[in-house]
């Protein structure tokens, strides 16, 4: 089995960051603020965020901000609720979020809930219970919950919810576990999981683990490392994360490492990307593997991150 | 991102990674350049379209395409207006760019939502829709954007949901592992029985069927999981209630209850607790009539025994209080509780409690004198030596007895009947499917059925043959399926305590009496011993409400979620456990009574994650604001700002007795915050305080 190449998966991070004449790069540009918070965050659990230059982070991320308030995946690229939440998940990381108009930012994001409670991702209309939670983990770590409609927003993920305990994208959407996580978040987040059939749910959740130790994304499809996260965080922020064996978690995990180059890859021998390294070690994190800093289930940044923002 | 296999890259890769990098990147910049200049001109669409093309998943080229088609419609000359084939072909051009795109990526949201878009504007053809989803649907029938989009269409052009039903029908007829078609199925279904449409209300008419269509399915082949999970939605369709229910209460009806005075307060005080079915709002003076027969002065209030702020919970109670001028009488004095005005009290659902309720007990005080709490009393100890085999004759029989006569008989006789035959019917197929299949969700659906069943025929009691069947089928399970070992383990202690409290005789097997009697006072003359049964969730409140003492140590414990409701709980022993933080003794804050508790061995301290943070009261959670209380009993000291999880839950606790070591978060430092907070504290860790 081996262990985690922490150290190469920090020079691989490193690496990509400065990476862009490459055809994958090129590709991934509108989104490069989500890669940043995966670089980022990854490092951060890693103990390395020191070899990333704040002084160089933060004017960037700045300036993908949009006239309206919101983020842009990148300079000049229009604002979307994804990006924002990465945004603001960068400056909390290195304790900036003082940098921001914060009433401008939460203006832009409670402008984006309907009458519903859902939440549009931008102005264009699409509905998904992912925007949701972005919006409502946006709004906590700026403490502006209080821009949104709690209890509507409650409401419409509620109306999400699945016959078998799953959540969706929209009402009647099939459950899937990046959703699931999505409105777990947001109810934990927001005080209510009360609402959740957690027994219903986290069988549900404990069957995405399959023969190989690693967990899929909804029955018979194919396990993924992404998922180590999102049906993880899910099961814990549940208490039923006892449901899986971790052990097995773990050795999937680390068998989808590229020992020599860094990374992770969403199965076994396939290319690796800074998502998928975010997810592992993140994965990893929740599963207490020894020398990774604690990240919280629900925020998905590192406890003491959390921690100063809500218990000072 | 996915799937692609991991390979070096040799020089000639990289070359013409290089060459196709640099093309795209021209392509991105022309386009941005075009967007922010707002410009919308035939070839700045077709730079967009080709960079569409490379880059489905690119929101930005999206949004231009709707700014491009808006300034479209608004810059029409007169005679364009008119035109509705002008229009039709920018609608045209952009559900054909959509498609060019999906071909490439079926999954990108971006081309999804466009589509949606611009066919909300009008003017796109059915057919021409269904076509498209008919292709991805084949191609993937598990394409998620696909069936949403289905479900978009089919709302959009008012197509019946039966229609959608047959549909359904075909996909999982063409390939029974196709979990999305079930899925989409168990939504129709529910929205037709919801609309009381003919033919599928009530859910007896259409449920048989569904039980036939996917044992098809699973016999067929057992080892997909996508019928299975339909299944367990036909079983709990089958069985659910259609309101809540008052599942349990205290004290028992025609109880007779003596209370103490609590000398140092001066007054006698009971609780009453309601235990439903499930979590309701609603409880309160308004809903609930309270009728006795001495002066009630001060207002009745009922709380919610759970730590959100919305005021809902499963077990609710209220703490009566005998009136000064009655404390010196050895009068008895009748109680009656009752729920006439039902429509009050509400699921989480919205369903009301409709059907009304009542129960009646007597009252009186207690008139010998107790030494007061505390009061030159030596430590207690849960050992064996403590405690002797149950005096039958003793008054706590009585207790048990009533405690097991209140029985819910809420059905219609024939709903009743077609249930249990239902079930009957399913149990002796999965019995005959696993005769020639190990398949492991069989074996949990035979398991779930039986219980099922048990509860429809004998309501609390627990058929023993059936007990122990369900019993072996979750042992073979946790060795069939080992990597789930855990949920099979917490199902095995649910059903072990269901036949624990399943009847008076089964129950005082493991009530024991206390030999010393100095203590009796605070724990009540008898201890629930549940030790030592490999429990790792507890089970079966509702019928554990009369405890005052419980031993609920060396098991493995990890969650104590449920000990909330029992509010009459004085001494409790939950040593040698697995409990691993002290958010999971969050349920403890509820406990009034308690006065002697034994925490030690377990793993407090011992974990980086915390697996209750966000059940338990949290600012994190937005429960609670960052308590006030805690700063001034911190009064600055860094040190004890980290402890404000275990102030939260034992500040307001009133022990006598407690017993924390073998937890790693257990230090010196530790015990000193803990002497400064509890004040009424004698025992610490076995040793006497002064």
């Amino acid at each position: 089995m081996g262990d985690l190449a922490a150290e190469k998966h920090a020079k691989y991070i490193l690496l990509v960051e400065k990476r862009k004449d490459d055809v994958e790069s090129v590709l991934m540009e509108h989104l490069r603020i989500n890669g940043a918070y995966w670089g980022l965050t990854t490092l951060d659990i890693l103990g390395k965020l020191e070899a990333v230059e704040q002084e160089k982070v933060v004017p960037w991320v700045m300036s993908c901000q949009h006239q309206s308030g919101g983020f842009g995946g990148n300079e000049g690229h229009d604002p979307h609720l994804l990006y924002t939440l990465s945004a603001i998940q960068i400056l909390a990381l290195f304790d900036k979020i003082e940098v921001l108009d914060i009433d401008k930012v939460s203006s832009y994001i409670a402008s984006l809930q309907n009458e519903d409670g859902s939440f549009s991702g931008d102005i264009w209309g699409e509905i998904d219970t992912r925007f949701s939670y972005v919006a409502i983990c946006s709004l906590a770590l700026l403490h502006r919950l209080d821009r949104i409609n709690v209890e509507k927003a409650v409401k419409y993920i509620i109306s999400c919810k699945n016959l078998d305990g799953g959540f969706g994208c929209t009402p009647g959407a099939e459950s899937h576990a990046g959703q699931i996580f999505c409105c777990i978040g947001a109810l934990a987040i927001m005080g209510s999981l009360h609402y959740v059939d957690k027994d219903l749910l986290g069988w549900w959740l404990c069957e995405r683990q399959v023969k190989s130790g690693g967990l899929n994304g909804r029955p018979e499809k194919l396990p993924d490392v992404c998922y180590s996260w999102w049906v993880l965080s899910s099961l814990i922020m549940i208490d039923r994360v006892h449901w899986i064996d971790k052990e097995k978690l773990v050795k999937f995990i680390l068998d989808c490492q590229d020992i020599e180059k860094g990374g992770i890859s969403d199965r076994p021998d396939d290319a690796v990307d800074v998502f998928h390294t975010y997810f592992g070690v993140a994965g990893l994190s929740l599963l207490e593997y020894p020398g990774l800093k604690a990240i919280d289930p629900a925020y998905a940044l590192p406890v003491d991150v959390v921690n100063r923002i809500f218990l000072r | 991102m996915h799937g692609r296999p991991r390979k070096s890259a040799t020089p000639v890769d990289e070359n013409a990674s290089a060459l196709k990098a640099a093309k795209i990147r021209s392509l991105q910049s022309q386009f941005l350049q075009n967007h922010h200049n707002k410009i919308y001109t035939k070839e700045a669409l077709e730079i967009n379209a080709k960079l569409i093309e490379v880059n489905p998943e690119f929101m930005t080229a999206w949004n231009y395409r709707k700014l491009a088609f808006e300034h479209s419609l608004s810059s029409q000359s007169e005679a364009e207006k008119g035109d509705s084939d002008h229009i039709k072909s920018i609608i045209d051009e952009e559900l054909r760019v959509v498609e060019n795109a999906l071909r490439k990526n079926f999954k990108s949201y971006g081309a999804w939502h466009h589509r949606k878009w611009v066919v909300s504007k009008g003017n796109s053809s059915t057919e021409r829709e269904l076509r498209l989803l008919n292709l991805f649907q084949k191609q993937d029938t598990r394409n998620f954007h696909a069936w949403n989009y289905r479900r978009f269409i089919a709302g959009m052009k008012s197509i019946s949901e039966e229609k959608e039903l047959q549909f359904t029908t075909d996909m999982i007829n063409d390939n029974f592992s196709n979990y999305s078609a079930w899925h989409n199925r168990s939504v129709l279904l529910s929205h037709l029985l919801e609309k009381k449409v003919e033919g599928y209300f009530p859910k007896e008419t259409f449920l048989t069927e569904e039980y036939e269509f996917v044992r098809n399915a699973v016999f067929t082949d057992p080892d997909d999981q996508s019928g299975w999970f339909y299944h367990l939605w036909l079983l709990d369709q089958t069985i659910k209630l259609d309101m809540p229910i008052l599942a349990s209460f205290w004290p028992p009806p025609g109880s007779d209850l003596n209370v103490p005075i609590d000398l140092d307060a001066n007054k006698a005080t009971f609780p009453v607790i309601l235990y439903f079915n499930e979590p309701v709002e609603g409880v309160s003076s308004q809903t609930i009539t309270v009728q006795t027969e001495y002066d009630i002065h001060d207002n009745i209030t009922w709380s919610p025994l759970s730590t959100n702020k919305f005021g809902c919970a499963l077990a609710w109670v209220t703490h009566m209080r005998i009136p000064h001028e009655e404390l010196d009488s050895s009068k008895t004095y009748q109680v009656k509780i009752s729920s006439e005005h039902s429509q009050g009290i509400t699921s989480l659902s919205g369903v009301s409690l409709n059907r009304p309720w009542s129960f009646a007990f007597t009252v009186s005080v207690c008139q010998h004198l107790q030494p007061a709490e505390g009061q030159s009393l030596g430590r207690l100890s849960l050992t064996d030596e403590n405690f002797c085999t149950i005096d039958t004759n003793l008054n706590m029989t009585a207790l048990l007895k009533s405690a097991f006569q209140f029985t819910n008989d809420d059905e219609q006789p024939t709903s009743s009947k077609w249930k249990s035959e239902i079930i009957a019917s399913e149990i002796s197929q999965y019995r005959e499917l696993l005769s020639w299949a190990e398949c492991k969700i069989g074996k949990l659906t035979l398991a779930r059925l039986l219980v099922a069943y048990d509860a429809m025929i004998t309501g609390t009691q627990f058929t023993p043959s059936i007990a122990e069947e369900v019993l072996q089928l979750l042992t073979e399970l946790m060795k069939l399926d080992p990597p789930h070992y855990q949920y099979y383990k917490d199902e095995y202690s649910l059903i072990l305590l269901k036949q624990v409290t399943s009847s008076k005789e089964s129950l005082l097997k493991y009530c024991w009496q206390y030999k010393e009697s100095t203590s009796l006072n605070i724990t009540g003359p008898t201890c629930l011993r549940l030790n030592s049964l490999s429990l790792s969730r507890i089970g079966s409140i509702e019928q554990l409400l009369w405890v005052q003492s419980l031993d609920l140590s060396h098991n493995q414990l990890h969650s104590i979620e449920g000990l909330e409701a029992l509010q009459l709980l004085s001494c409790l022993n939950l040593s040698h456990n697995k409990l691993g933080s002290f958010m999971a003794l969050d349920p403890l804050r509820f406990l009034k009574s308690l006065r002697i508790l034994d925490i030690s061995h377990n793993e407090i301290g011992a974990h980086t994650v915390d697996t209750k943070r966000y059940l338990c009261s949290s600012p994190l959670s937005h429960k609670v604001a960052f308590d006030k209380n805690f700063e001034e009993f911190a009064n600055g000291d860094a040190k004890v700002m980290d402890f404000w999880e275990p102030f939260s839950i034992f500040g307001g606790l009133n022990l006598i007795q407690l017993d924390i070591m073998g937890n790693a978060a257990v230090d010196e430092r530790f015990v000193l915050f803990l002497v400064k907070l509890l004040p009424a504290l004698k025992w610490l860790n076995g040793e006497e305080l002064h």
